[in-house]
């Protein structure tokens, strides 16, 4: 019989737009403490550890060993790690306890946003040939993107405004959210522009923060949770690295990757990882989401975005309405990469 | 002890430079030979398509792409956005617009920068062409820009590459990242007792070890909480001497770095051993930091020198082997 695993346990640091150390040990410590707490574990009771962070946000070669500390890896421990958003690492972890050489995993994503230049850093993520060594930085890319798909007549200035205003109302309800209150389109639509035709309002604040998921298979979820978020599906697909390459109008690695999860219909909620709101909207076409789906009830990305644990929690948010009972099917999706290169889609469950 | 609590931790500038070098292969280092003859090439796939930048392998047929043919050094803006306050390293230091531009005779879009003077001049469809950089090296800096306009009448295609020169095989670009780097509040307390000729070792609250530096424990996972004392002297536990000259380096080899278990630790810090003859040190020999002149004093392990023999009779295996 195939093996079942579900979330069982949440946690996320406040995101604050400067906090704590550039190692960001400090930051981790009560983040696992909480989320081994919610899945009544402690920390030998882990199997499986899996993190996402970057060196190229605290500068520093193996900046993710100092990380290690706050998990305890004394005696050894099984430990892995992902230079990409934690989701990623979520993904390596949910395959492991699939495989069976693990029934429990801890993994947590955190990061500096703040220590360096976010927007220049992110260039180094390019092709390192013909693009990176022309510094374009991610909000430009975004600001590329977003024209295409404003020249295409896809969406407005004004739907894009409407996701911002929606989402900080809803982050108004989200203690741990750096940007959050009411507004309206309209006044948004009054600021000028940040990086044509991206304002501000378009744009994910840049975050420092720390998040932690856990999971395990079957029985031991059950034993660990009233009410596990069951994974029903989860999948990751990439498009191709060059900007020219490929329509940026369009997401072939989320279609492809809620294909590959067989999307419900009949979700109650989603949660996606869109740090610019033109990507919200197209993410939503991609995913081929309805009017009925209750997009980032947390306020998303757009209100909070520590790099790489930004695409962890909202797998966390979307679980954690599930494990409350709110939802009972819900989806999260995760992107790395510029102008939402690769895409992870996945689906999390009341009952299984 | 200076109260410390109201000052936020320490933090310092951390900049941090490479100049990343790399081999071009048989597609890209024809690009950039081109870029530096003035001219423009492109990849053309198995579906007919001319990829610019090339491709290295086909996306269809996953076979080596082989069919490199000439672009126009003109082209039409995709999208664009404006960049009013360019960042260190991009293509131009005063404002300017970003685009995708699909150059005449290619199928896919170049991202460059577009010398546009204003973001009122910038619009989708506009054409731009190539300004080429004075001193071209095969890189794709060799295209300073791209300016509003159609080529220039002058601009014939480049002289064809003289047969001499040779190809270009690798490109080197600096990378260059500014970073504030900000300690934790157990490394602040640390570095400010150092500034004062103090060792500051902090002890976890589970194990009941004492960690010099501080850091969260890493068979506990929960940061320390007690401060501790500790002595400037101590035991070599293990130790290494250094024969191979590197760049930076400070002492001339052979010298011996070793792991020191101060008195009243629990786990050995590094330094630098002076004051015996490299192949004199033993694991087990007890040593004192030299510490330099209390005017230089301030929040830096460098405050001490490097750690001394002291004399004392060594210390027996057994006070050092969980430290090993």
């Amino acid at each position: 019989m195939t093996r079942r695993v579900a979330v069982i346990g949440f946690a996320q640091s406040p995101c604050l737009p400067e906090a704590g150390t550039t190692s960001g040990v400090e930051t981790l410590v009560p983040v696992l403490r909480e989320a081994l707490a919610g899945a009544k574990m402690n920390r030998r009771d882990v199997d499986f550890w899996c993190s996402g962070s970057s060196d190229y946000l605290a500068g520093r070669a193996f900046s993710f060993v100092n990380a290690v500390d706050a998990i305890g890896a004394f005696p050894p421990i099984c430990e892995s790690h992902v230079e990409m958003d934690a989701a990623w690492a979520f993904y390596e972890a949910y395959v492991k306890i699939l495989a069976g050489e693990a029934e429990t995993a801890l993994v947590y994503g955190f990061g500096k946003s703040s220590a360096g230049r976010l927007r220049r850093v992110l260039a180094l993520q390019l092709d390192p040939y013909a693009t990176a060594p022309l510094w374009p930085d991610s909000v430009s890319i975004a600001a590329l993107q977003a024209r295409l798909a404003l020249d295409a007549g896809l969406i407005s200035e004004r739907d894009m405004a409407e996701v911002a205003a929606r989402s900080r109302a809803d982050a108004a309800t989200n203690p741990y959210a750096q940007v959050a209150g009411q507004t309206t389109a309209e006044r948004l639509l009054a600021e000028p522009y940040l990086a044509d035709p991206l304002r501000a309002h378009d744009c994910a604040p840049v975050s420092d923060g720390a998040s932690a998921l856990v999971l395990a298979a079957d029985d031991r979820a059950r034993r660990q949770h009233d009410r596990p978020a069951w994974i029903t599906g989860a999948a990751h697909r990439v498009d191709p690295q060059g900007l020219g390459e490929r329509d940026l109008t369009t997401v072939p690695s989320a279609t492809a990757a809620a294909a590959a999860v067989d999307l419900p219909d009949d979700l109650d909620v989603a949660e996606l990882h869109a740090p610019f709101t033109h990507q919200e909207l197209l993410l939503r076409t991609a995913l081929g989401l309805g009017d009925k789906v209750r997009i980032n009830p947390s306020g998303g990305a757009l209100c909070g975005n520590p790099m790489f644990s930004a695409g962890l929690s909202r797998i966390g948010a979307a679980a954690a309405q599930v494990m409350s009972g709110r939802a009972r099917r819900a989806a999260a999706h995760a992107t790395s990469g510029p102008a939402l290169q690769q895409n992870l889609v996945c689906v999390l469950e009341a009952q299984r | 002890m200076v109260d410390t609590a109201q000052a936020p931790p320490l933090s310092a500038p951390l900049d941090i430079s490479f100049d990343y070098t790399r081999s071009l292969g048989p597609v890209l280092g024809r690009f950039m030979t081109g870029l530096r003859d003035h001219r423009v090439y492109g990849g053309r796939t198995s579906d007919g398509r001319v990829h610019v930048p090339p491709l290295e392998y086909d996306p269809l047929t996953h076979a080596p792409v082989t069919d490199l043919v000439e672009v126009r050094p003109t082209g039409t803006v995709v999208t664009w956005t404006w960049m009013s306050r360019p960042l260190e390293g991009q293509p131009l230091t005063h404002p300017f617009g970003w685009a995708l531009i699909r150059l005449d005779g290619a199928d896919t879009a170049l991202l460059h920068a577009v010398d546009a003077g204003s973001p009122d001049r910038m619009h989708t469809g506009m054409r731009v062409r190539v300004r080429w950089a004075a001193d071209p090296v095969g890189h794709i800096r060799d295209i300073a820009c791209f300016e509003p306009g159609e080529a220039l009448p002058d601009a014939s295609p480049g002289e064809p590459a003289d047969a001499t020169e040779t190809p270009v095989t690798m490109m080197t670009t600096p990378i260059r990242l500014h970073y504030r780097h900000t300690t934790s509040v157990e490394e602040d307390r640390y570095l400010r007792a150092l500034a004062q000729g103090r060792l500051l070792g902090q002890r976890c609250p589970v194990c009941r070890k004492v960690y010099v530096p501080p850091r969260v424990c890493p068979a506990d996972g929960v940061p320390p909480e007690e401060e501790v004392a500790v002595a400037d002297r101590g035991t070599i536990t293990t130790f290494c001497v250094v024969n191979v000259p590197f760049a930076g380096q400070r002492l001339e080899p052979p010298y011996v770095v070793a792991q020191v278990l101060l008195d009243g630790a629990d786990i050995p810090l590094s330094h630098l051993i002076v004051g015996c003859p490299a192949d004199q040190v033993r694991m087990g020999m007890r040593v004192a930091a030299v510490w330099r002149e209390p005017e230089r004093w301030s929040t830096t392990p460098e405050n001490i020198a490097h750690f001394a023999p002291t004399g004392e009779p060594e210390a027996p295996y057994e006070s050092y082997a969980d430290q090993l």
